[in-house]
């Protein structure tokens, strides 16, 4: 019976190949606006730690003097909370992590010198995030108690500076100091860069910074620290800097955690509130009790992460998608309607209800599906056209085979859903009438 | 609008409520994203339409890096030196930052010394010998600043300054006052007000609502360890961007210890270009929408009045039988549509605004002003007549004689 009905449906589009091509149409761009900015929004919600954010951790205190009554705590740290909170060891794993911007020359290459965008980070960061090294390995501990000149270098840099080949044991001058290469990454593109992300909510939604690539080196928070103190960027201040942020009124630092069993959580934001609560004992804090402990995914949505322009933009294709499927629901309703005769033949020789509404059905799933592929085809060239956008994530945006199952379930659903009142209402079409007029 | 019964064509419609309701949905939706969209495009172009208050044409902004800040006064004397010697440069000075480049004195201001107590945080241009004139500020009140005054720069502003702040900062610090000799601080650190500037947008963004956009102070200072590395140029504007260019090559002779940050070496016009890119991204996409959702919405209503055509041409060639004319058969179907637009437009309106209080929550967006409703009406019964105006013009044309045929 379905293929009759297909037979049907074909040639049916095909009788008013202008009213076809124009419900085609409305679905496939409603379709296609609505798959390109879902998938953009889509890839910049995700998880850029599947299967691992759940253990990852990200406490915060307050160590500014005064503060409003809605104040939250800080979105980084003062450098002697950070160094004590990373120092007590009491997660699975615990990194610090801040970014800066150093001269890199290469000595024994003909490189012009370049301003690099460098991690200063501690050894649990590769374990922790389980950033893939293509070449060496990670630092040690060793190497951040004795501020080891140890480096990680990004594949891009790797490609950059020496061809792509195994670099390990080369050197780079970094702010004018040798620095040894001991490890390469692999592939690494996590969206968001999530380990930097601090500030949202006083980004007003411009936050695509959110997804640059990773920095070009990584290197020993403590190193970076001997060979250039002063080139630390502050998150904020609630005084005058002095010439040594260390002892400095401001918050620079970010304090990542591993917590691999659920029941430390609670323990570590316990240990956080303890902690603050001594300091306020030393003196050195005044908001004890400003402290919490949110996991990564929470701390992203906190943050705000997916720019709002981007969601502003689905919305929109959404609504536009809703004007497409009204008006494909009116076309479908004018179509049906006009073969009254025919319905009304069909059912006079025996054909149930029912039989007419699948008919009609099938005629509106097929449009729905020409109208996935035109969507998936508008969808390809949204993607395409975002990619040549000169924005962070722009290499990040490809369609994946999820979003591309549901390009085709939403055409079909959205074709469905539109065809089934006009469907409904040809299967009730008088039979006897409708004879008359013949 | 042709004078027409309305109660004829009302009672017809009792007979299609279902597709006059999804026009009247269709109208609906369209109404409230029209004119939530086009608001939605003026607002980001107004953004996009912030007068800097400098000589954006003329003024370029070179940016170093990765130098030695112990070296940072020859650096300086050497950038000025080179850089003033290519062919078309008219200036070029030291300074801290330039509208639309990085923010680089950006702090919290008191109106008392050393108080908690921040009335906003503004943006401070710091600038070495030149740059005043270079910019082309204007001030409205007051006087510039000292030709000779330049005090040494302590962490990022000097200890003690005179300042010129622009109107809008003015505004917010001393509500209807007048600010000259006005003094305000941040942290030990003290400013005197000597004049008022027509305009100077801060670097970057503001703090949140549009005024803010101007919340800066311009002050003089000698520049050395911590005012070194940014550089305005001036040039004539026909030679700006081959002097900039020239600045590209020549940089690496000149300042062979820095490196230039290519990205922010740029003209001033392409800064505000990169820097209201976004803006002007989203209003065009906003105006592809509009356009799509009008051509949708057009074709619907054809596809619908042609079928009502042709499903009533019987009827149609009775009245035309009984004495109608043409014009009556052509003013029946437009009646007809703009009944249902106005239907439309009614329940657009209500959506319109929910969709603005809804938009309002999500994003700093004010009020839809009341305006943007005819308007919207306007646009939507002018595409309505239009659209009927083919499948009216086939119902006009159909012959009396259809009347005497059975079907």
């Amino acid at each position: 019976m379905f293929a009759y009905y297909l037979d049907l449906a074909i040639r049916s589009l095909r009788r008013n190949q202008v009213l076809t091509a124009l419900m085609v149409l409305a679905i496939a761009v409603g379709i296609g606006a609505s798959m390109t900015t879902l998938t953009v929004v889509h890839l910049l919600s995700g998880d850029p730690l599947p299967g691992r954010s759940g253990t990852i951790f990200f406490p915060q205190v307050d160590p500014t003097p005064t503060t409003g009554p809605n104040s939250q705590p800080r979105d980084m740290m003062d450098y002697r909370s950070a160094m004590d909170l990373w120092s007590a060891k009491r997660a699975d794993r615990q990194t610090l992590v801040t970014g800066i911007s150093l001269k890199l020359t290469a000595p024994q290459l003909n490189q012009p010198p370049l301003m690099a965008s460098v991690l200063t980070t501690t050894a649990d960061f590769f374990p922790m995030f389980s950033v893939p090294l293509r070449y060496g390995r990670g630092w040690t501990a060793e190497d951040d108690a004795q501020r080891g000149r140890s480096v990680v270098i990004s594949s891009d840099l790797n490609a950059k500076l020496f061809g792509g080949a195994d670099s390990t044991g080369r050197t780079l001058r970094l702010n004018g100091v040798d620095v040894r290469v001991v490890g390469v990454l692999g592939n690494w593109r996590p969206s968001p860069q999530f380990y930097e992300v601090a500030g949202g909510r006083f980004s007003e939604g411009k936050t695509a910074s959110f997804y640059a690539r990773p920095e070009q080196v990584f290197m020993p928070f403590s190193t970076a620290r001997e060979i250039a103190p002063d080139r630390f960027p502050v998150f904020t201040c609630w005084g005058t800097p002095g010439p040594d942020l260390q002892v400095s009124p401001c918050v620079w630092v970010m304090l990542w955690v591993q917590l691999n069993d659920p029941s430390k959580v609670g323990d570590y934001a316990r240990f956080v509130a303890g902690y603050a609560a001594q300091q306020k004992t030393l003196g050195r804090f005044v908001h004890a009790d400003n402290t919490r402990v949110m996991s990564l995914m929470q701390w992203l949505d906190f943050n705000r992460v997916v720019p709002s322009d981007t969601q502003l933009q689905m919305w929109l294709a959404f609504a536009f998608l809703l004007i497409c499927l009204c008006n494909t629901v009116g076309l479908l309703l004018a179509k049906f309607l006009r073969r009254g005769g025919e319905i009304g033949l069909r059912r006079a020789l025996g054909a149930s209800r029912r039989a007419v509404l699948a008919q009609f059905l099938v005629e509106a799933g097929m449009i729905g599906l020409l109208g996935g592929i035109g969507g998936w085809l508008l969808t390809l060239v949204g993607l395409w056209v975002i990619r040549s956008q000169p924005v962070e994530y722009a290499d990040l945006v490809h369609l994946d085979a999820t979003m591309l199952l549901i390009t085709f379930l939403l055409a079909l659903a959205a074709s469905l859903l539109a065809g089934f009142l006009p469907a409904l209402r040809a299967s009730r079409v008088a039979p006897g009438l409708q004879l008359k007029t013949l | 609008m042709p004078s027409m019964p309305i109660q004829p064509v009302l009672a017809a419609l009792r007979r299609h409520r279902l597709a006059m309701l999804l026009i009247t949905i269709e109208i609906a939706l369209a109404c409230a994203v029209l004119c939530n969209a086009s608001f939605l495009i003026v607002n980001r172009l107004q953004q996009t339409q912030l007068v800097s208050g400098v000589d954006e044409a003329a003024l370029a902004q070179i940016s170093l890096g990765g130098f030695d800040p112990a070296k940072a006064s020859d650096l300086n004397a050497r950038v000025l030196e080179g850089v003033g010697r290519i062919p078309g440069v008219e200036s070029v000075s030291v300074i801290n930052a330039v509208p639309f480049g990085d923010h680089a004195g950006t702090a919290g201001i008191t109106l008392e010394p050393a108080s908690q107590k921040s009335v906003g945080v503004i943006d401070f241009y710091v600038a070495g010998p030149g740059a005043f004139a270079a910019m082309g500020l204007r001030v409205v009140a007051g006087s510039p600043l000292r030709p000779d005054d330049f005090p040494p720069v302590v962490d990022f502003v000097p200890q003690d300054s005179s300042v010129l702040i622009t109107r809008a900062l003015a505004e917010h610090l001393w509500p209807g006052a007048d600010p000259l000799g006005k003094e305000f601080w941040c942290d030990k650190r003290h400013f005197r007000v000597s004049g008022v500037l027509d305009h100077l947008a801060r670097p970057g963004g503001g703090e949140g609502a549009a005024q803010t956009r101007e919340w800066s102070a311009f002050l003089q200072a000698q520049p050395g360890e911590h005012l070194a590395g940014t550089y305005l140029m001036r040039a004539a504007p026909g030679k700006l961007q081959s002097a900039l260019r020239e600045v590209r090559e020549r940089m690496a002779t000149i300042a062979p210890d820095a490196v230039l940050n290519t990205e922010s070496t740029k003209t001033v016009g392409d800064l505000r270009d990169s820097y209201f890119r976004d803006d002007r991204l989203m209003a065009g996409l906003l105006v592809g929408v509009i356009c799509a959702l009008l051509l949708v919405t057009a074709l619907g209503i054809v596809g619908l009045t042609s079928f009502w055509v042709q499903q009533r041409r019987k009827q149609i060639g009775i009245r035309r039988a009984i004495g109608a004319t043409r014009a009556d058969i052509l003013a029946y179907f437009q009646t007809e549509n703009f009944l249902i637009v106005s239907g439309g437009i009614a329940i657009g309106m209500v959506l319109a605004f929910a969709l603005n209080i809804a938009l309002m929550n999500y994003y700093e967006l004010p009020h839809l002003p009341l305006f943007y409703l005819p308007v919207g009406a306007l646009v939507l019964w002018i595409l309505g007549q239009l659209a009927v105006l083919g499948p009216a013009m086939r119902a006009a044309a159909v012959p009396p004689v259809v009347a005497t045929r059975t079907a």
